[in-house]
């Protein structure tokens, strides 16, 4: 198991670094920071000035170095567009993307395992047609309509929520709902199908076979053992959520991450926009070695493979 | 008795056919998996592509014309609604029926362009990842761990920021960013048949490797990607009318469902019909695909037939 999760590490930090290396080139094929950064009246020396100033002057390869050295320190550099650090207005947006994140993973959760469960316990039941069914739908529905559609219906008609802004629960539930109805219909699937592979698995046919109860089959036998996988499924979603909410706090309006990393973009501020592609991707790789070392680690099977 | 003899022989015939020959019993086969379709799906996908080529035809208006005297009129069964705009129109008087009918023709380019170039991508490195394992297969895992890590909406976002929207950069940031899911699979295919033993023949008896992955491993591995292919059309549909959405894809007048649900959300508060109906097109059409992915996987897919 050490060697397994040792290389799971090393394969984590080549990914982090691949993805710093892939900012660099992005920021570089976006265009020239100082036609940015200079009015358009800039004498020529100013602009050699900013250039040297921001080292743009040098040979591409130590430019790189310098970057990657400044990144591992969490210095993105100033941000273009505010008198700030890239790395503090990313970090003062965090508290706002990671509610948003939780509160939409809980409800995920709450559809999700009630709804992939009974589709595979009642498997072929009308149960199992409805729950899918909706799984389906869910898929297909384009979560940035699905927030209008909520906007629609429980701002507009109903005047129950407030249809965009930050702020306490009545804030957060629309876009968490609009963020978790996608999410809650590919886990609800993936828990169907987990539950389904266990119930063809020797042991649950003999625990039935000796009289077992159903109800213990499937809390002690079936329910444990795809436990783990449901947390997989779970934790990566919560890991793409961060990086993945962009359009739902675009139509929201809350001020998280996405929120930030879309108007960098439409700022052409480098800085953030690595800062947060950086963040996100490491924030997406940590948490998909955690999962594989608690699932090497309650998986004997894993590791050895 | 003449009759009678005739019916033998029919029935006859029908043995040869079906159970013969190897040729017929593949037939009979592709009949019964093509009888499994599903009708609703089929029909979906039947109805984009007859909107998508027939647009002119079908679609009442034109679906850029500006009338601002008949703006914002509701669908016919509300008040102040007529025949005339069956799904009402826009802020600029626009057809909503006429612009999501030639709206089709976009998603439908998007769909099946954007499933061909990362398909191809990704198949392409999965198959040699998979052939010639070792240090070829690890970089190439690795690009798709670094791929998978970025949040690849910010990534799409970014690279159209640079290059400019319109309905080729959509394509090509597609293709750039969606074929790891391929590359995975495909990649596990080609890993295990590399090991078969007709392939080993083939490497045995001198066969150059360019001809063996594309007449011996390629072939078999056609399967799953067109299973994920079509898994994936659905998905392309959505990301376009996402970056629409934005305003960094199809440029207006044209009309796509991702920009008419833009303009639609600005109206939201008293014209409802605008951004409702667009989605409800996307939401089918990504639904019909799904179908269709879903059943080409339980037909082409043996372990899932082992499954079901």
């Amino acid at each position: 198991m050490g060697a397994y999760i040792v290389r799971r590490l090393l394969q984590s930090i080549i990914v982090i670094f691949g993805v710093i290396i892939i900012t660099f080139v992005i920021s570089r094929v976006l265009g020239d920071p100082v036609t940015l950064l200079l009015p358009p009246e800039a004498t020529p020396e100013q602009r050699a000035y900013l250039t040297r100033d921001l080292g743009l002057d040098r040979p591409l390869y130590i430019q790189l170095v310098v970057y990657v050295g400044k990144v591992l320190k969490g210095d993105f550099g100033q941000s273009f567009r505010h008198q700030e650090p890239a790395m503090k207005l990313l970090l003062d947006r965090v508290p706002a993307s990671l509610y948003l994140s939780l509160i939409a993973t809980l409800i995920s959760v709450c559809i999700a395992l009630p709804l992939g469960i009974i589709s595979a316990i009642k498997r072929g039941t009308i149960f199992d047609q409805v729950g899918m069914t909706l799984a389906l739908l869910g898929q297909s529905i384009p979560a940035f309509w699905a927030g209008i559609m909520l906007i629609l219906l429980f701002a507009v008609q109903l005047g129950w929520f407030p249809p965009s802004g930050y702020g306490g629960l009545k804030h957060v539930i629309l876009p968490a709902l609009t963020l978790a109805l996608f999410f809650s219909a590919a886990t609800a699937r993936l828990t169907r199908s987990s539950i389904l592979d266990v119930l063809d698995m020797d042991y649950v046919r003999y625990a039935r076979l000796k009289g077992v109860p159903e109800f213990v089959v499937i809390m002690r036998h079936v329910l444990r053992n795809t436990f783990i996988t449901i947390l997989n499924i779970v934790a990566l979603q919560l890991g793409l959520l961060l990086g993945g909410a962009v359009i739902t706090e675009f139509i929201f309006s809350w001020p998280g991450i996405g929120r930030l990393s879309l108007d960098a973009i439409y700022n052409r501020d480098y800085p953030v926009i690595q800062a947060t592609v950086v963040v996100a991707a490491s924030f997406f790789v940590v948490i998909n070695l955690l999962v594989d070392i608690i699932y090497s680690a309650t998986d004997p099977r894993v590791s050895r493979k | 008795m003449r009759r009678d003899l005739g019916g033998v022989r029919k029935d006859l015939n029908l043995i040869d056919v079906g159970k013969g020959t190897a040729k017929g019993e593949r037939i009979l086969k592709l009949k019964k998996q093509f009888r499994r379709i599903p009708k609703a799906a089929a029909l979906i996908i039947l109805l984009l592509l007859v909107c998508a080529i027939f647009s002119p035809l079908i679609a009442p208006h034109d679906p850029i014309k500006q009338n601002l005297a008949n703006a914002l009129k509701p669908p016919f069964w509300q008040k102040g609604g007529s025949m005339g705009n069956i799904l009402g129109t826009d802020n600029l008087g626009r057809d909503i029926l006429s612009r999501i009918i030639y709206g089709a023709r976009i998603s439908v380019i998007v769909g099946f362009a954007g499933v061909l170039f990362s398909g191809i991508l990704g198949t392409f490195l999965g198959v040699i990842a998979g052939y010639f394992g070792g240090k070829i297969d690890a970089v190439i895992m690795r690009l798709t761990d670094i791929m998978l890590s970025l949040p690849y909406i910010l990534i799409a976002i970014a690279i159209i920021g640079a290059i400019g929207p319109g309905l080729t950069n959509i394509i090509i940031v597609l293709g750039i960013t969606q074929w790891v899911g391929y590359t995975r699979i495909i990649r596990f295919e080609a890993m295990s048949l590399s090991k078969s033993e007709f392939i080993e023949m083939a490497v045995i008896s001198g066969t150059r490797w360019s001809r063996i992955l594309l007449v011996h491993i390629l072939p078999n591995v056609l399967n799953s990607a067109v299973v994920l292919g079509t898994l994936d059309v659905g998905k392309m549909i959505i990301f376009e009318a996402a970056l629409s959405f934005l305003g960094l894809g199809v440029k207006p007048p044209t009309a796509s469902w991702g920009g008419m649900l833009a303009d639609g959300r600005i109206y939201l508060t008293f014209a409802w019909w605008l951004a409702t109906f667009p989605g409800i097109a996307i939401a089918i059409t990504v639904l019909g695909g799904n179908l269709l992915g879903d059943w080409l996987r339980d037909e082409l897919d043996p372990r899932h037939q082992l499954k079901a």
